[in-house]
């Protein structure tokens, strides 16, 4: 698998990285299929694109690579032209994301099928080949894999303060039930609210917990509309591309939501119609929804018996897990802040080393302090991956997992909700049998005659809700344990990512040490 | 008080190179040094305890001899300020790197200095370097009466003479190369001790990370909720390895390089005192020559005699600065070199060891199921 960088990004004021970045495979076609459906997503591509040429994928035998792409995509870049060649290039989902045992997650189509893993992020180094021939003809084997998405190339679209971020939504899938097998469509932001908004409604009736995406941001908009140049610019797109790329994967690795039409146009339909009552789901937006929503059902007056413990335990270690992530969340913010700082220290420093070794008469010991300065910004770019990797890998894990908590919240409410109309619908049954009594009583035929119409229609409907509660009393169980099946892959998945980038950081720094140790020797 | 020496010893009786200042006891907001060296003939050491205003007392026996030829043109060993315990900010920076960790650097700044002081050909023959290295009681607290040395005693008009053009080529490019270094030594020091500070906020952050996972595990026999469990279990040992290895760093750091460009900056500015010193004595001898020239006959013996020595006086400065200026240079590309070389030694061994770590977290992880 080689990796190879034909392709170079346009300069972009904040990278420098050498041509590590992109790597297409095709000669300069299209969208058709050369492909390299790769995950990358490379948590270092925050502000300075990263420079790791000797990365070269890890995952295992991915169908579709055939070739690979390596390093990392630029994709800080913001203003990027579109015609590149392969739109796989640049990374992608991730099919799997651990080795051994890893198949399941590439059944989608069965009922194991979860939230797809917050999988394509770090881009991992070049230790991890694919693990073994087994794996390979496990793999090949398993053919049936279905949906593959992925979001890349933000284009700023428009000027000021109307101009938009689009993103190019690309899908692979073996399915019959779409138009082809390889597309691709631009969406821009509130394109992805809007699925959500009517899968949201449409699905909430059943039980699903369905992926919240990523929320909106007026400030980190506005810069992007002035101008997409600078670093935290660069840092707000890259997030958001990589945030609606997760939120995508959980849409379609999950079987029914897949087969819901509103994904399928999402992803196929060239012009999308513009989505419009988005507007629940700015910054904390979301989660106060669902608070809201919780408090209207504690506040129905009809409470439930719960008869099976299940959920209530079930909730409130919802409620306890929400809690423990909003702190780890908070801590890894503060990791993040830190070593961010601690680039900015670095940086300074470096410059300081320069202007000593300059001054410096004695010629090896000026040498040996330039080198010195050298060594200090490269170190200052290890800093910078090793703070996009924490955010990357698990600020935005947590963040996710926040969010997937409060949908999950949302799913409990809306058995709630199917219990309390089921027992509204038994309540107004009760009232028309007592009204069909009454009316028999006085003897009116034709009122009597709707009357047991209208009994007849509610013991339906009881019957119905009754049968709908039972439904999403089943379904939510079996979403509960598909998402903690798939939240222990997923962290798990996370931390060998973090640990292979880590370790990755620890040996080019070695090599960084090593180079400079003769030189410091040399000061006679 | 000061112990009457029968004889005259002009020479430290102890071994100079491997002075240590092996303890630091804290009682109260005091601070007391344990001071080892080892006798030259024979075996055997002499053990003290010595606290800062000892130092000082040694420092200021030094600045005052005045019957020593040219000892305004030695280039002192700096002395590190005082320590104290809990104390401001702004002195906490002012002591910078020695100011971290349990006092450990200010113990080996304190270290250099002595050993500078005993392999110095002038400084080692004073007695008070005998007597403060050997005598097992306290040496004497008298103030030392103020001399020029003290640079904060001195007037704002003698701060002027700071720019006085110089008679010699040698003395000028000096001058100008240590103002230079002065400035970029001490910015160099001051931002790397931001670095480290950063890392050890980080090192911080790490241990709190880690804390809080351990807090994540979640009761069960479900097999999701175990591994989920097992995952933030080894993920919080990590961080913690993380933050271990952090905070090597920022000792490792701390202990070479920090004090290596700590010792720096106080030296050049040690340098700049003594380049001062000899500028003032120029400008002395200046007008010296000045008021000889335009001295009335009576005062003109008189004058002339002023003149004399203060010429003798400037030659045996310019002598000894000449010397002194060659062997700081030798000394501190030495210096450096040696920090250079033990930091990155030290941050390589930490590196893989770090590297080692990671390696074995992995390979558990990916073993686990």
């Amino acid at each position: 698998m080689a990796a190879s960088s034909d392709r170079n990004p346009p300069p972009f004021p904040a990278t420098e990285e050498p041509g590590a970045g992109l790597s297409d495979m095709a000669d300069g076609d299209s969208d058709e299929g050369e492909d390299i459906f790769v995950s990358n997503s490379h948590p270092a591509a925050v502000s300075r694109g990263v420079s790791q040429p000797d990365r070269v994928r890890e995952e295992p035998p991915d169908l579709f690579s055939e070739e690979e792409a390596g390093g990392t995509p630029a994709r800080s870049n913001g203003v990027h032209s579109d015609d590149d060649g392969d739109l796989f290039a640049e990374a992608h989902v991730e099919l799997s994301t651990d080795k051994p045992g890893s198949s399941d997650r590439k059944q989608l189509s069965s009922s194991s099928s979860g939230l797809r893993p917050a999988s394509s992020f770090a881009q991992s180094p070049a230790a991890m080949q694919p693990t073994s021939l087994e794996q390979l003809e496990e793999d090949e084997a398993k053919d049936s894999f279905d949906v593959d998405v992925a979001v890349t190339n933000p284009e700023k679209v428009g000027d000021g303060m109307n101009a938009y971020v689009a993103y190019k939504v690309s899908t692979r899938t073996s399915l019959p039930m779409f138009r082809s097998k390889a597309f691709t469509v631009r969406r821009r932001y509130s394109d992805f609210l809007g699925l959500y908004e009517k899968l949201s409604v449409k699905q909430s009736l059943h039980g699903f917990i369905i992926p919240p995406p990523p929320e909106k941001s007026v400030v980190g908009m506005t810069k992007v509309k002035v101008g997409m140049d600078d670093p935290s610019s660069v840092e707000f797109v890259e997030r958001r591309r990589a945030a609606l790329e997760r939120y995508l994967q959980r849409v379609v690795c999950h079987p029914l939501l897949l087969q819901d039409p509103d994904v399928r146009e999402f992803l196929e339909r060239e012009d999308l119609p513009r989505a419009v009552s988005t507007q629940a789901l700015s910054g904390a937006g979301f989660l106060k929804m669902i608070n809201k929503a919780s408090d209207a059902v504690n506040k129905m007056t009809i409470k439930m018996n719960e008869s099976d413990t299940w959920f209530e335990d079930k909730f409130q270690e919802v409620e306890n897990e929400e809690q423990q992530l909003r702190k780890l969340h908070a801590l890894v913010d503060s990791l993040v802040n830190h070593r961010k700082e601690l680039c900015g220290n670095t940086a300074v420093f470096a410059k300081s080393m320069a202007m000593l070794g300059n001054s410096e008469d004695n010629t090896a010991l000026s040498r040996a302090l330039s080198q010195l300065a050298e060594v200090e910004d490269k170190m200052e770019q290890l800093h910078q991956e090793q703070a996009a990797s924490d955010f990357f890998i698990f600020e935005e894990l947590l963040a996710d997992y926040i969010r997937l908590l409060g949908a999950m919240r949302g799913c409990f409410d809306q058995r709630m909700r199917a219990w309390q109309r089921w027992q509204e619908a038994q309540s107004t049954l009760q009232k028309k049998r007592e009204a069909e009594a009454k009316l028999l009583w006085a003897n009116k035929p034709d009122k009597l005659q709707q009357a047991k119409e209208e009994i007849t229609e509610w013991e339906a409907k009881v019957t119905q809700y009754e049968r709908d509660f039972d439904r999403i009393g089943m379904t939510v169980r079996k979403e509960v344990l598909r998402f903690e099946k798939e939240k222990a892959k997923d962290f798990k998945s996370q931390i060998v990512k973090y640990l292979e980038a880590m370790l990755q950081s620890q040996q080019r720094l070695i090599k960084f040490w090593e180079a400079f140790l003769p030189e410091a020797k040399a000061i006679a | 008080m000061m112990e009457e020496v029968k004889e005259v010893t002009p020479t430290l009786s102890v071994q100079g190179h491997n002075i240590k200042v092996a303890e630091v006891l804290r009682d109260g907001d005091t601070l007391t040094f344990l001071i080892i060296s080892q006798k030259l003939s024979g075996t055997g050491e002499y053990h003290v305890d010595r606290t800062y205003d000892d130092f000082e007392w040694l420092q200021q026996h030094l600045f005052s001899q005045e019957d020593v030829p040219g000892i305004q043109g030695v280039i002192f060993p700096p002395l590190p300020v005082k320590p104290q315990v809990n104390t401001s900010a702004k002195v906490m920076k002012q002591l910078g790197f020695l100011g971290l960790g349990e006092w450990q650097p200010y113990c080996k700044a304190l270290e250099t200095f002595l050993r500078q002081i005993a392999a110095h050909s002038i400084l080692n023959k004073n007695k008070a370097v005998e007597i403060f290295l050997t005598s097992s009681d306290p040496p004497g607290r008298q103030r030392v009466r103020k001399n020029i040395f003290n640079r904060l005693s001195q007037a704002v008009e003698e701060m002027r003479k700071e720019g006085h053009k110089d008679v010699d080529e040698f003395f000028q490019t000096e001058r100008d190369h240590n103002l230079v270094l002065t400035g970029c030594a001490k910015s160099a020091a001051e931002r790397f001790l931001d670095v480290v500070l950063t890392e050890q906020k980080i090192a911080v952050a790490c241990g709190h990370f880690s804390a809080a996972l351990h807090l994540c595990m979640e009761p069960g026999e479900d097999p999701d909720k175990q591994a989920f469990s097992k995952a933030c279990v080894k993920l919080s040992e990590v961080f913690d390895s993380m933050r271990k290895n952090m905070t090597s760093v920022a000792e490792n750091n701390v202990n070479t390089l920090g004090l290596g460009l700590d010792l720096e900056s106080r030296y050049q500015e040690a340098e700049k005192e003594m380049l001062f010193r000899r500028t003032c004595k120029l400008v002395e001898l200046e007008s010296a020559r000045r008021n000889a020239e335009r001295a009335k006959p009576v005062k003109k013996a008189a004058m002339e005699e002023v003149k004399r020595a203060t010429e003798t006086e400037f030659d045996h400065i310019c002598g000894v600065a000449k010397q002194e200026i060659a062997r700081f240079q030798g000394a501190r590309v030495e210096m450096l070199q040696q920090a250079l070389v033990q930091w990155c030694e030290k941050q390589l061994l930490t590196a893989k060891d770090n590297a080692d770590q990671f390696n074995q977290h992995l390979q558990a992880l990916r073993g686990m199921a």
